[in-house]
């Protein structure tokens, strides 16, 4: 086994990651920006490496400082954490061709599920269902309403380049389609410098519903259960639990059944995340993307399966076996993740600041995985993710009772923080009772 | 009336959308801005004309400053 892993992310997640790398007995090496030299995972690891200013190009994204930095301090594994260069799979070929253990997929993998497109026709002839859509971008309004014959309305009409929501919108029929496709068309174009659309089937109600997954080093996939994802502001995620309120027995064998054909489709290994969309409608799911990489939520996961999945990572990155047997491994309990992020908790504006007062809530069943403490700032140039608090309980009524308490009892002063939010999210009926969709923050704040 | 159009925070300017003398309607972006890894779209907030942008890309916003005016 290599002695010496490299950690090439910040905050929470790299935190976190040398935890598990200095359990296992491990010497673990920190990278770092000129702005992060003061937070605690610089501190806790065994070495530290200042490789740039605090722009990510420049710093984390870069990738010839991140190999000197390996070279400097003899790390022989390197631990891409999520973001950054971990889905990147030329420096997943860099590390690889640098005589180094990428803790992570092949470069194939990840190069082979990062192009959404060839993913889904990869996925599709595996199996897994895939939502009804254009294969290629469409040029013009007749090849759009030729296309939008055979996927069926309301349809989904979207720029091709983008992405976090913008330049989307819904038709409900072939006059709207009209409408719409040059109205997108013509965003896209001013926006992204790309005209190209896509059409794609809509779901009106929708869970987002993701399996783990766990690539052994000898070859088999093995899943690891579900998480819901489905509160989400401006499309990313604020809370996700597992299990999903809205998966019983029957669905969960399909969707962790598709989950594993997906991943073995690329001939998967390590830890990766299936993610699709449920439609709350009709119970049927279709595959959304595949991340190739540990999950900002990975903790609930770990919480109900009482297992580490960075040591199953870093066990499978070194050829071994992992630490439980897949066969006999079934979830406890249930548990909830809460972002804590520098942002105001009514319209996620983010506002980031030094850190004048910061208390961990504690106690049975609570985890909080944070990247910073008392006299550290949050700054600008990353996202704006402080914490992760994470509850643990025998049935989801306990661990909501566990999540209400810990918000309570976090003391956090310096930059915005969205606590509030999470406070009255689990007071909100429709969070408590299980039963919402995507589109419960928006609705909460309607 | 003139509707000045502000930063609510400090932010880099990522995509400017419109230029000087287009007609916009109440919601239209104007900019996205770029703070924390977050997209903030700028939206008019009423129908009308730009009659001055006072941001370009890359630029960086503080709180408050005027990104355009409507009139």
């Amino acid at each position: 086994m290599f002695e010496t892993v490299l950690v090439a992310n910040r905050g929470e997640i790299a935190r976190r990651v040398i935890r598990t790398v200095q359990r296992m007995g491990l010497r673990a090496v920190a990278v770092h920006s000129e702005v992060d030299a003061g937070l605690p995972y610089v501190r806790e690891a065994d070495e530290a490496v200042a490789i740039g200013p605090a722009a990510p190009a420049e710093s984390y994204r870069n990738a010839a400082a991140v190999l000197e930095a390996a070279r400097q301090t003899g790390a022989e594994a390197i631990h891409p954490g999520y973001g950054f260069l971990a889905e990147d799979h030329r420096f997943a070929m860099q590390v690889k061709d640098a005589g180094l253990v990428w803790v992570g997929p092949s470069s194939a993998a990840i190069e082979a599920m990062g192009d959404k497109i060839r993913a889904r026709n990869l996925v599709a002839a595996a199996g897994v269902p895939v939502s009804r859509g254009t294969a290629a971008p469409v040029v013009d309004l007749d090849a759009a309403v030729a296309a939008a014959r055979g996927i069926g309305y309301p349809l989904m009409v979207k720029a091709s380049a983008g992405g976090g929501g913008m330049g989307m919108a819904v038709a409900g029929d072939e006059a709207e389609l009209r409408a719409q496709f040059e109205r997108v068309q013509g965003f896209a174009g001013r926006m992204f410098g790309d005209p190209a659309v896509l059409l794609e089937q809509y779901f009106p109600r929708v869970r987002h519903v993701e399996v783990q997954v766990l690539g052994l080093a000898d070859g088999r996939v093995v899943a690891l259960g579900e998480r819901d994802c489905s509160v989400q502001r401006r499309n990313q995620k604020l809370v996700e639990e597992t299990p999903s309120p809205a998966v019983g027995p029957a669905l969960r064998g399909e969707m962790v059944a598709a989950a594993v054909r997906a991943a073995e489709s690329v001939g998967y290994r390590g830890a990766g995340t299936v993610e699709c969309l449920l439609d709350v409608e009709t119970g049927d799911f279709v595959f959304l993307e595949m991340n190739t990489r540990l999950q900002v939520e990975h903790p609930v996961t770990e919480l109900v399966h009482g297992i580490d999945l960075v040591q199953q990572q870093l066990l499978v990155a070194a050829g071994r076996p992992p630490s439980f047997d897949p066969a006999t491994l079934r979830p406890s309990g249930h548990a909830i993740e809460l972002r804590v992020n520098a942002e105001d908790p009514v319209r996620f504006l983010p506002g980031p600041g030094t850190i004048t007062e910061w208390r961990e809530p504690s106690g049975e069943g609570v985890r909080v995985d944070a990247g910073y403490a008392v006299g550290t700032t949050v700054t600008p140039h990353y996202d704006s993710l402080m914490a992760k608090v994470v509850v643990h309980g025998t049935d989801r009524a306990e661990a909501l009772d566990r999540a209400r308490a810990a918000v309570a009892d976090f003391r956090l002063a310096g930059p915005k923080s969205n606590l509030a939010f999470h406070a009255e999210l689990l007071e909100d009926p429709r969070f408590v009772s299980g039963d919402y969709d995507t589109g419960l923050v928006a609705a909460m704040r309607a | 009336m003139a509707n000045e159009i502000r930063a609510e925070m400090v932010a880099n300017v990522w995509k400017v959308v419109v230029s000087q003398g287009d007609s916009v309607a109440d919601g239209d972006t104007l900019v996205i801005l770029e703070s924390m890894k977050m997209e903030i779209p700028v939206l008019a907030e009423a129908a009308g004309t730009i009659t001055a942008l006072h941001v370009g890309e890359g630029d960086v916003v503080q709180e408050g400053d005027v990104i355009a005016e409507i009139g």
